[in-house]
């Protein structure tokens, strides 16, 4: 994808986290998607998450399919690899990757064509296997590079830039992730970064796979009226069923806790996500009660932290992998030698 | 009259999933370790229960163990395909059918010898459930083989001793039905039959595998870690394999942790896409899967052959187009696999010809695709890799170091003033790669989109093919290490006969065949694409070759004329494709059809 390069100066008052890094070390190249895209809200959101967390820029790896939302990786983090890999085709990538190499932190940015469309069956078996990454799908309800299409997620009734109404059900990322098994979902909406980015952590955070669902409208190809993913339309809709505050498994548990009945989960790695009902009945820990509330607040958006279970082991626990990466594990200890294969012909005569 | 002893070819026709393939292996095993060189051929349907299957069993003294198509014995046991597989057998020979109820009076030949054995009416008589009654016919009739063939009854106790030492009941329910298939045929029958077994020591230094079994113990020693794949005939053995060896070889013994990943992928575009995405981390990684997963995976190889990423695939190819025969033979992916994905692709094949290869060649093809960067295909086939062979013990040189290619190290990079990923040093095509988490000097994007030599992102026309050009440069040095052609001349040979995998041994045979009959000629089995300096010197030397292999469009012949300079009337193919494994009679009826031309040139 085009990209323009940024000036690297920082400004000296800047602060800096626990690796003395700035937030300008999380930043990528200048982003080349439309002014007002809300994909560029969420690059700045995961920048800001990934720089609270102190993530080493080298430990990450940043994947993506094909779309705008998969141009992204290049506008965050210069300093970790990423992998542009073909359209819907990014939780496979993902998942050898994984495989290989356990001890990097993955991030992979989606869209709705990406995600829902040419990619469901690979986005539905990663979030089967628990694997272990943040899972960003920038959802704008429709074809942005190809110019307008409707996509998989676009509402039935919601109008194209043209004036067609799209008349086929829409798929619900969340719903679809609850169905399946997935350990945690949250829904968000691009142009709310204070919740957007303590959800991102806390999805980071997360043993396994974190699926974020983020609205983000297209200002080219679904900002119109009659259009269900427009900002307008999205911030007349959305309500955060939950709020998160993420709290670093390094830093003071600070008491920020909502109203009576508020659920604190421990994160894998010992961060705790604490979560504020808005509605009393609300338990984030409690998938049906999730689908349930989804299914009874049909045309509202839930935003927040909707399901969460750290208690279901991601794919290496799953396969009984060794603690460290793979890719480490020295070749005299993956190849048994020639007195193992002399003693092993014998069940070959 | 030629000597018979060791030297013919038996048939079984059974019904499958009623334990006939046990029984045969029997017999195969049998065989072999009375030292006799031996084949054995599953011919069998795309279905788990109730249709018909056939086993073919050649010995042969000097070691001809390619299809016979000539059957001295047909072993009957499927009255659904009584009519043809008694007309499948030469005048002369025998036929060997259960003989519980009468064989009908039009099934009758003169020409041949029946012999009948009651075998379902003793199992009923001997044995009381109805599974046990169906499967113990087959051992019973292993039981009549062992008398008419004179097997070593001592080998064959052995062997059960072996297989059921633990479990005694099964051991005396086998023992007790060949002892009564053997008696029928003591008591009512000469025997052993004018063609049949002695003790030889052919097999000292050999064992019996199959391909699958062999390419998966290959991917253990040459250290891959991530195997990913979708279920898919002939190709699933691979991996069975692969995840059993893995089991016994790498649980750490500290921990208990499996140094290995096993990954059933949700189809083979996901299966691919997980190798890339291993090897793109610095894993070795492979899939095994046949023609119909190379269709899918074509999108991926094009991004990892353009983005340089390592992948291994192991084609098991099985008859296309579509699903085609899935357990049935054919090299019909050579073209597929050679120029995989859209766009401008060329990758690595190689070409294993027995079980003994694919063993030496799956290290190689990790490698290869590390060194080069670039997907690297083992190209088996259904014959190779589910049939046991015959093959010389498999062996390992401890000195062996994996190549990993040029990887940058975290003390490289930070000595680097900047690291740019597609730009290798003088003389080499080559480019160095880092890997994820080890520096972020060495960061950059991988993609599929145009980049230049930087690693940039590109939509000019000159950096793009800079690249492209670079990426054909890489294709042609990779010639100088991929395993060289196996070339062997003959005096007097004007023509040359070129073959490629599984197909050796039926050509070898047929080139000793037409030596008897004056018309010497060389012998090149490629073993390789890209195509080695001798293939193009080999052509170069000849009037003209001919080119035997297995599928109906002749694609080594086709890769041969796009990728030498040779001429195109110069390649003879010689085309075999009906999914069953080749026999020299195949091909030496090919070239019977043009036989004027072969005696022009011996004149």
């Amino acid at each position: 994808m085009p990209s323009i390069v940024k000036p690297l100066v920082a400004h000296p008052s800047l602060a800096k986290n626990a690796l003395g890094l700035t937030i300008r070390d999380y930043e990528g190249q200048m982003s080349t998607l439309c002014a007002g895209c809300g994909h560029d809200s969420i690059t700045a959101a995961i920048v800001k998450a990934l720089w609270e967390l102190s993530t080493p820029p080298h430990r990450l790896a940043k994947l993506s399919g094909i779309g705008c939302s998969s141009k992204t990786p290049t506008y965050f983090v210069n300093g970790a690899h990423g992998f542009n890999s073909a359209h819907g085709r990014m939780p496979a990538i993902a998942t050898g990757a994984n495989a290989a190499n356990r001890e990097l932190t993955y991030v992979g940015v989606s869209g709705d064509g990406d995600s829902l469309s040419i990619g469901i069956g690979h986005l539905c078996h990663a979030i089967r296997r628990n694997l272990n990454m943040l899972y960003v799908i920038e959802n704008n309800g429709v074809y942005g590079l190809t110019k307008g299409q409707f996509s998989a997620s676009t509402d039935v009734g919601s109008k194209s830039k043209k004036g067609e109404a799209n008349k086929m059900s829409p798929i619900d990322p969340i719903q679809l992730a609850l169905s399946i098994g997935a350990t945690f979902v949250a829904r968000s909406f691009s142009g709310d970064k204070a919740q957007l980015v303590p959800i991102l952590k806390a999805a980071i955070a997360h043993r396994g796979f974190a699926l974020v669902d983020v609205i983000s409208p297209c200002v080219t190809f679904n900002d119109h009226e009659g259009s269900t993913k427009s900002y307008k339309y999205t911030r007349g809709a959305t309500h955060a069923a939950t709020e998160s505050d993420f709290v670093p498994p390094a830093s003071e548990i600070v008491a920020n806790i909502g109203p009576a009945g508020s659920t604190s989960i421990r994160m894998h790695d010992g961060s705790v996500l604490q979560f504020t009902r808005v509605p009393d009945n609300y338990d984030v820990t409690d998938r049906g009660a999730a689908m349930k509330y989804l299914r009874e607040h049909p045309g509202q958006i839930a935003t927040g932290v909707l399901f969460a279970d750290e208690g279901i082991p991601d794919m290496h626990e799953m396969a009984g992998s060794p603690a460290g990466a793979l890719v480490n594990v020295p070749f005299e200890k993956l190849c048994p030698g020639s007195s193992a294969l002399e003693s092993l012909m014998a069940n070959f005569r | 009259m030629r000597s018979r002893i060791n030297d013919f070819a038996i048939k079984l026709a059974n019904v499958n999933g009623t334990g006939s393939a046990s029984a045969n292996s029997l017999i195969m095993q049998a065989i072999f370790r009375m030292g006799v060189p031996v084949s054995g051929k599953n011919l069998f349907p795309s279905n788990i229960q109730g249709l018909p299957t056939w086993y073919e069993i050649r010995v042969n003294p000097k070691g001809y163990t390619a299809r016979a198509l000539d059957y001295d014995l047909m072993v009957a046991m499927n009255a659904q395909t009584y009519a043809r597989d008694i007309k499948e057998v030469r005048t002369g020979s025998y036929v060997l059918y259960d003989s519980s109820w009468p064989l009908d009076a039009d099934l009758h030949r003169d020409d041949v010898t029946f012999i009948g054995v009651p075998l379902a009416r003793l199992c009923n008589e001997n044995f009381k459930e109805v599974r046990e009654r169906i499967l113990m016919k087959n051992i019973a009739t292993a039981g009549a083989l062992i008398e008419l063939l004179n097997i070593d009854a001592d080998v064959v106790a052995h062997l059960l001793e072996e297989k059921y030492g633990k479990k005694k009941g099964l051991r005396e329910s086998n023992v007790k039905a060949l002892k009564l298939g053997g008696d029928y045929i003591r008591e009512n029958y000469a025997f052993p039959l004018p063609f049949h077994l002695e003790t030889m020591h052919a097999n000292d230094d050999k064992i019996l595998i199959d391909g699958n079994t062999a390419t998966a113990l290959g991917c253990i020693y040459g250290g891959a870690t991530v195997a990913a794949w979708y279920p898919i005939t002939p190709a699933t053995s691979v991996m069975d394999n692969f995840k059993a060896f893995a089991d016994k070889y790498r649980k750490d013994p500290e921990t208990g942790a499996s140094n290995y990943m096993f990954l059933q992928a949700e189809d083979e575009l996901a299966a691919i896409g997980m190798v890339i995405g291993a090897s793109w981390n610095g894993a070795r990684a492979f899939t095994s899967t046949a023609g119909p997963g190379v269709s899918l995976m074509n999108e991926l190889l094009g991004l990892a052959y353009y983005a340089e990423i390592p992948a291994v695939v192991i084609d098991v190819q099985r008859v296309g187009p579509s699903t085609g025969m899935p357990t049935r033979t054919q090299q019909g992916d050579i073209l597929e696999c050679a120029y995989a994905s859209h766009g401008d692709t060329k990758h690595i094949l190689l070409f294993p010809s027995s079980p003994a290869e694919c063993f030496e060649m799956a290290p190689q093809c990790f490698d290869l695709s590390e060194q080069f960067q670039t997907p690297v295909f083992l190209l088996s086939d259904l014959d190779i890799g589910m049939n046991d062979w015959v093959t010389p013990k498999l062996k390992w040189d401890d000195s062996y170091v994996p190549n990993r290619g040029k990887v940058l190290t975290a003390e490289q990079l930070e000595k680097m003033n900047k690291f740019f990923r597609y730009l290798p040093e003088e003389g080499t095509a080559v480019p160095a790669r880092t890997l994820p988490g080890v520096h972020s000097k060495g960061a950059f994007f991988t993609r599929g989109s145009g980049h230049n030599k930087f690693g940039g992102y590109t939509e000019v026309p000159d950096e793009y093919q800079e690249v492209m050009d670079r990426l054909l440069a890489k294709h042609k040095e990779a010639a100088g290490y991929v395993p060289p052609a196996i070339i062997e001349r003959r005096a007097g040979a004007k023509v040359g006969m070129i073959t490629i995998g599984g197909c050796e041994p039926a050509v070898r045979e047929a080139l000793d065949i037409l030596d008897e009959m004056g018309r010497p000629m060389d012998f090149m089995r490629i073993r390789a694409f890209p195509f080695t300096a001798e293939v193009e010197a080999f052509l170069e030397e000849h009037d003209y070759c001919y080119v035997v292999e297995q599928n109906r469009d002749g694609h080594l012949c086709s890769l041969l004329t796009l990728e030498t300079p040779v001429a195109k009337d110069k390649i003879r193919p010689v085309l075999v494709y009906s999914g069953f494994p080749l026999s020299a009679k195949n091909v030496l009826d090919i070239l019977a059809v043009n036989v004027e031309e072969l005696n022009a040139i011996y004149r």
